[in-house]
């Protein structure tokens, strides 16, 4: 028996669970759902069902599959086998299926993933301007607006490379948000962030979940999880192994690995 | 115990007044520490230094004489010399009195000159909001008109074939606009299908508007272009028609239909392969084998195929890097926000790899525009040709080498260093990554 310390939650900002309603509305539902990379096996009969208005984080080791599993809702990564079914539109081959979906779903990557030729406000601009028609000045006005939600509405006229690592995710984030997405997909969101910016992320990303955004959010903050997480999923070897509400998940831990897992990212 | 106690205390400091800043000493500071730094810094410094210096006297004590005690004034190398009586000087009479011949070649007719030089003037305005973003949008729609304006200018003629030309465009894009919505491969095939079926019948109607609206201008063969106005228009033309053509050869070598990568990369790769004055040589001769007989496929329009082609590859190839240099983060940022491929390309791929490619861009235009010299081996009088043809082998001034061909690199140099200027101030004001 392993004994597992509880995540740390200090420091975050305390996050209003009340608020955070999750409905029986499905959002995503993934089934039998498989993967190849060449020939290795790296998503394994997945199934997921995810609900309007729920917080679900997705740890496990390196490699375990866990990027490429959320790269898949939004088709950024191919399946080869089962069913994604998106807000009700399935994936498959069509572009338009897949052009519609990726509007309404937005994504934060891990190196955020800026336009450097184009300023803040224009980053935030141009898909809405694009994609949703929305006429400049309007598209301008709501990026105001998320700019200001991210705390950093002074810097809308500067280019990302002016600013810091966590200035420049919060960006990324008020990018998408200004395409008024139903969910919204995290990849590794604070691990190429300085310790001390890695806070000013996770507090938007509470702020982000008491306003009942759905969310899938592959970290390794085992405090964000605790705070904001209404299921973890721990996932090795591209199988779901465990998941649960985060008390039982951390409290309880059931499978071997999963202990291992937890014993070695909180137990120093 | 005591002595470390004064230790201490002799130790311990404040600062109470802040020292104000003072100058440097004089070795420190202007042009004695410019001079001591960057050419006397050492020993062997100086020696390089002073041989540097006696190196450049010696080159300008012994061509400025040459230059300019030159003769201005002289109707052949003969005169020249009979003024110069033994003294240095060049013999730039030649370039003044062969100047016609030098910029608009043999044949062109001297009455329409103003022609090609109202085009040349005009050709700034048509790429002032091209290459300048201060310059005022207004001036866009003239950049569109100016290629059949150009035209119109330089070959005369009856003004309705650029008319019709122009027209086979707009209805191209008006077909584009209506099947663009289903796929944009319909609208790209169905655009150009329109404007091809329209030029075909503009072919048939355009006597028929001549005769009743006869708006022309002298019509000038193209065998009687020459001088350095052809090596402009080749070198414009060519430019202008390579860097869309290399740039969708770089998206096609990276996209995902294979066939369309193939056809990409064996087109690049069999240019690439070739000299481009095989090239050449194969426009000049051996199309006329492919063509019906007596058909007039214009040789100028043959040699802007082929130099097209060429430099096209080339560009395709400092593209390619350019998309390659991009992060995979940046293709798959945009996808994830909803933009579809051409959106994703024009917005935001394309802006980042082309201003990574800007030099080499920069480096194939510049070298393309002095290929145009090469035409000059397949017997057309571009300023090259004209120097070696018709001027040397006159009477008046066979033997006057020098002058003729330093002038002509002063005229290519002026021009390609002009470009290579452009390119540098574009990169600067493209640099947004700076903190």
């Amino acid at each position: 028996m392993v004994d597992v310390a509880p995540p740390e939650t200090e420091g975050l900002a305390p996050a209003d669970r009340s608020r955070m309603k999750v409905s029986d509305e499905v959002a995503i539902e993934i089934s039998g759902m498989n993967k190849w990379f060449g020939q290795f096996h790296v998503l394994r009969d997945i199934d997921l069902t995810v609900y309007r208005g729920e917080r679900i984080v997705i740890c496990g080791p390196s490699g375990s599959g866990k990027s490429t599993l959320i790269r898949c809702i939004n088709a950024l990564e191919e399946h080869q086998r089962g069913q994604i079914v998106v807000d009700g539109t399935e994936l498959s081959t069509n572009l338009r299926n897949i052009d519609t979906i990726r509007s309404d779903v937005g994504m934060v990557f891990q190196h955020f993933n800026l336009f450097p030729h184009l300023t803040i406000l224009e980053n935030c601009t141009l898909a809405p301007i694009w994609v949703r028609k929305i006429p400049k000045k309007e598209a301008e006005e709501t990026a105001m607006h998320f700019l200001t939600k991210v705390k950093i509405p002074e810097q809308a006229d500067k280019y990302p490379g002016q600013l810091s690592g966590g200035q420049q995710q919060r960006v990324a984030i008020a990018r998408s948000l200004c395409m008024r997405p139903k969910i919204m997909l995290f990849d590794e969101p604070t691990s190429a962030l300085d310790p001390e910016m890695i806070k000013e992320v996770l507090d938007t990303m509470i702020e982000l979940a008491e306003e009942g955004m759905t969310m899938l959010v592959v970290t390794h903050e085992m405090g964000f999880a605790r705070q904001v997480a209404n299921r973890v999923i721990f996932m090795d070897q591209g199988q779901i192994v465990e998941q649960n509400e985060p008390e039982a998940f951390f409290g309880n831990p059931q499978n071997e690995r999963t202990k291992l897992f937890l014993s070695q990212i909180l137990g120093h | 115990m005591s002595d470390t106690h004064a230790e201490a205390a002799q130790l311990a400091f404040v600062r109470q007044e802040p020292i104000p800043p003072a100058p440097p000493p004089v070795a420190e500071a202007g042009i004695v520490k410019w001079l001591r730094d960057n050419l006397f810094s050492s020993v062997p410094n100086a020696i390089l230094t002073l041989a540097s210096l006696w190196a450049i006297w010696w080159l300008l004590s012994s061509s400025m004489p040459w230059v300019f005690n030159g003769v201005w004034d002289a109707g052949s190398l003969r005169e020249c010399r009979e003024i110069l009586d033994g003294a240095t000087g060049a013999c730039w009479a030649v370039v003044r009195e062969r100047w016609a011949q030098l910029v608009f070649g043999v044949t062109y007719p001297e009455e329409a000159y103003w022609r090609p030089a109202t085009a040349f003037v005009l050709l700034f305005v048509a790429l002032a909001p091209v290459l300048f973003p201060k310059a005022p949008r207004s001036l866009l729609p003239f950049t569109a008109v100016y290629p059949f304006l150009a035209y119109f200018l330089v070959w005369g003629g009856s003004v309705w074939v650029p008319v019709m030309a122009a027209a086979g465009f707009v209805v191209g894009y008006l077909v584009f606009q209506r099947l663009v919505a289903q796929s944009f491969a319909m609208g790209f095939f169905g655009a150009i299908a329109a404007a091809l079926v329209f030029w075909w019948v503009a072919g048939f109607v355009t006597p028929t508007l001549t005769a009743i609206a006869p708006i022309t201008l002298e019509a000038v063969e193209s065998r009687n272009m020459g001088g350095f106005m052809l090596n402009l228009i080749l070198g414009t033309v060519c430019v202008s028609l390579s860097l869309p053509i290399g740039i969708a050869l770089a998206l096609g070598r990276q996209s995902g239909m294979p066939v369309v990568k193939w056809i990409c990369i064996v087109f690049i790769e069999f240019i690439r392969g070739v000299p481009l004055i095989t090239l050449l040589f194969v426009a000049n001769v051996v199309l006329a084998y492919f063509l019906p007989p007596n058909s007039t496929f214009d040789l100028i329009l043959r040699v802007i195929i082929m130099i097209t082609m060429f430099a096209s590859a080339y560009i395709a190839e400092v593209v390619r890097g350019g998309l390659a240099a991009l992060p995979k983060g940046q293709y798959e940022a945009a996808s994830a926000l909803g933009l579809d491929y051409p959106q994703a390309m024009r917005l935001i791929i394309l802006p980042q790899a082309l201003k990574i490619s800007i030099p080499g861009i920069v480096n194939v235009a510049v070298g393309l525009f002095k290929d145009t010299t090469l035409v000059s081996v397949i017997a057309m009088f571009d300023l090259v040709g004209m120097i070696r043809g018709p001027i040397l082998a006159s009477t008046d001034w066979n033997g006057v080498y020098w002058e003729l061909f330093g002038f002509a690199a002063a005229l290519f140099f002026v021009v390609c260093y002009g470009i290579s200027q452009y390119s540098q101030w574009l990169e600067r004001q493209l640099q947004t990554d700076r903190r």
